[in-house]
């Protein structure tokens, strides 16, 4: 691979060589041909067959599924899920707020006040990621079950009436989510408040702007492209996972990735399980789309 | 630095206006908070490791969360449940290769991308917008649009479908991290080569790689995390050999045995290391 890299090169054919016009030319594309033919063919290409899978229908029997251009699928399958969607959109929504809510401040305050601590805070920030999501997800399992380390004390200290439970419920759930994907929206947060340019804080107090101004009209206004890349990078992940609902949820908070999931790895329906993950694709696209429409696609790197 | 000078000047500006509230929130609230925080995020992870000491009673050797004392038990049969060891050497596996892959791959992309104006290189702007739809999408759609593929291909599932799998979501990441490093590259210095006489294979492995090894080096650690840690994508795709974490999730149903929080506290003292490693080098730098 480092072959083809260097003899691509752009800067590799000297002045006085032949080739010299079509080598540069060509060296965009042939750098760019290995990593866009492998996107193209293992991300492009099945995100569009998800559409055409869609369409199809499956013998129940054999297994083997024909183009029937059966339309009817996906209205079918979202009046069905509906509330599963609905749950999603639920959890997901309020996991994020949690998460912005929770890490705002502690990105504002590593960076106004990190100093030269700032890259260890951000470690601590992101060492959740250290360890594997289903064992940070199971960990959670057992810390919230009956006679875990939380309800336990708290059965103790008599705050809680001995049949309270945790596990089960929307709240486990929301938690679950809201714990695993914090590093998403602190990260984002923590480069966009890193980014104001002090001189123009300095230059609201000197204008004779209070902390509490300072705050609402500068400070909140310069992190709004961070706010919503933090949104989207936690929102879109939370809505579709299944794996915080199947471990700390319960049979009644449904969500529809553990619908997706279990269409083709249980009940081996792909055109249903294709169907539904064509309209999550496309709730999340809205989402996609209006972020790049507002603030460019390439600014969200800046917040990886 | 340009931290305390502003807030120095703030508290001039303070007296200026005369009466005002000292900045408490600064110096003991947020600290407190973020504290807090930091201690919240790293709960769990204190529970993996302690319990990875936990003594077990009882005929099946699966995780309890009653405190049954102190045994090293687990970590001297590390490799004694054979599912789980497998499945976590295959994890190694697929991770180091995917890395290699997508580094590679990743690093002529942002070559590319940072060098050549949408002018000069038709395709740019379509390029940066798969990369910014390929790490915004939701996973779950990913690996069901794989599997399927796979399926219609007849691609057995396995090795190769996973490695298949993780470049593909390794590349943007490789891409990205890369870029960032390259967007301050002063290309007089390759210039400064080529009127040295240096050949072009020489130039990219004498000046270009050393000076861009950092980056490529963050993206391929970054490529490592997203391969090993990597959940709902290797579901759809592994076969009957599952890697590490859909190994653990299948065991979710039965139990789990205590040699999996070995692993987990194994994996997160190599990564913890190496993110620790990285800032202690780039304090050396400055």
């Amino acid at each position: 691979m480092d072959q083809s890299v260097s003899t691509d090169h752009p800067r590799s054919v000297e002045k006085q060589h032949h080739s010299s016009s079509w080598g540069k030319k060509l060296a965009p594309y042939l750098l760019s041909l290995p990593a866009s033919v492998w996107l193209l063919l293992l991300f492009i290409v099945p995100l569009a067959s998800l559409l055409i899978e869609s369409l199809e229908t499956c013998s129940p029997v054999t297994g083997a599924c024909v183009m029937t251009w059966s339309w009817g699928q996906l209205p079918s399958q979202v009046s069905l899920y509906h509330q599963q969607f609905i749950t999603s959109l639920i959890f997901a929504g309020i996991a994020t707020v949690i998460d912005l809510a929770i890490s705002f401040p502690i990105a504002y305050w590593i960076a106004f006040y990190g100093g030269r601590r700032k890259n260890f805070f951000l470690i601590m920030l992101l060492v959740p990621f250290f360890v594997s999501f289903i064992i940070r997800t199971i960990v959670w399992e057992f810390i919230l079950s009956q006679n875990g380390v939380v309800l336990t004390f708290l059965r103790g200290a008599h705050v809680i009436s001995p049949n309270f439970h945790v596990l089960g419920t929307s709240a486990a759930v929301i938690a679950g989510l809201a714990y695993n994907y914090l590093p998403f929206t602190a990260l984002p947060l923590y480069v966009a408040i890193e980014r104001i340019d002090r001189r123009v804080l300095d230059a609201a107090y000197d204008l004779y702007a209070n902390r509490r101004n300072a705050f609402l009209r500068v400070i909140l206004p310069l992190t709004i492209p961070g706010i919503f890349a933090a949104f989207l990078l936690t929102f879109i992940p939370a809505f579709g996972d299944y794996v915080n609902q199947e471990i700390l949820g319960g049979t009644s908070n449904t969500m529809i990735g553990t619908v997706i999931q279990d269409s083709y790895l249980v009940n081996f329906n792909y055109p249903a399980g294709a169907s539904l993950s064509v309209i999550l694709l496309a709730v999340s696209l809205v989402g996609i789309w209006l972020y790049a429409r507002l603030l460019g696609s390439r600014t969200i790197e800046d917040y990886l | 630095m340009s931290v305390e000078i502003s807030a120095n000047e703030n508290r001039e500006s303070t007296q200026k206006v005369g009466a005002r509230r000292p900045r408490r929130i600064g110096r003991f609230v947020l600290p407190t908070y973020s504290w807090l925080v930091i201690a919240y995020l790293v709960f769990p992870i204190a529970i993996m490791i302690v319990y990875g000491f936990n003594r077990v009673i009882g005929g099946l050797q699966l995780v309890s969360f009653s405190w049954n004392g102190f045994t090293d038990e687990w970590y001297r049969q590390w490799s004694n449940v054979p599912g789980l060891t497998t499945a976590f050497w295959l994890s190694i596996r697929i991770a180091l290769v995917s890395t290699l892959i997508a580094t590679a791959l990743g690093t002529a992309l942002a070559l590319a991308l940072v060098r050549y104006r949408a002018a000069k290189f038709r395709g740019r702007v379509a390029i940066e917008q798969v990369l910014f739809l390929n790490i915004a999408a939701p996973e779950i759609v990913m690996g069901a649009g794989l599997l399927g593929f796979f399926v219609t291909f007849n691609i057995a599932r396995g090795f190769l479908t996973l490695v298949l799998a993780h470049v593909m979501f390794s590349i943007a990441y490789v891409t990205v991290t890369v870029r960032a490093r390259l967007s301050g590259f002063d290309r007089s210095l390759e210039e400064a080569s080529y009127d040295l006489g240096a050949k072009p294979l020489a130039t990219f492995r004498l000046v270009t790689l050393p000076i861009i090894m950092p980056g490529v080096l963050a993206g391929a650690l970054m490529a490592f995390a997203l391969s090993i840690d990597d959940f709902v994508t290797s579901n759809f795709v592994s076969g009957s050999n599952p890697p590490f974490p859909v190994w653990v999730y299948g065991a979710t149903r039965v139990g789990i045995p205590p040699q999996v929080f070995v692993f987990g506290t194994a994996i997160f003292m190599v990564g913890i290391g190496f993110a620790l490693m990285s800032i202690v080098l780039s304090r050396k730098k400055t």
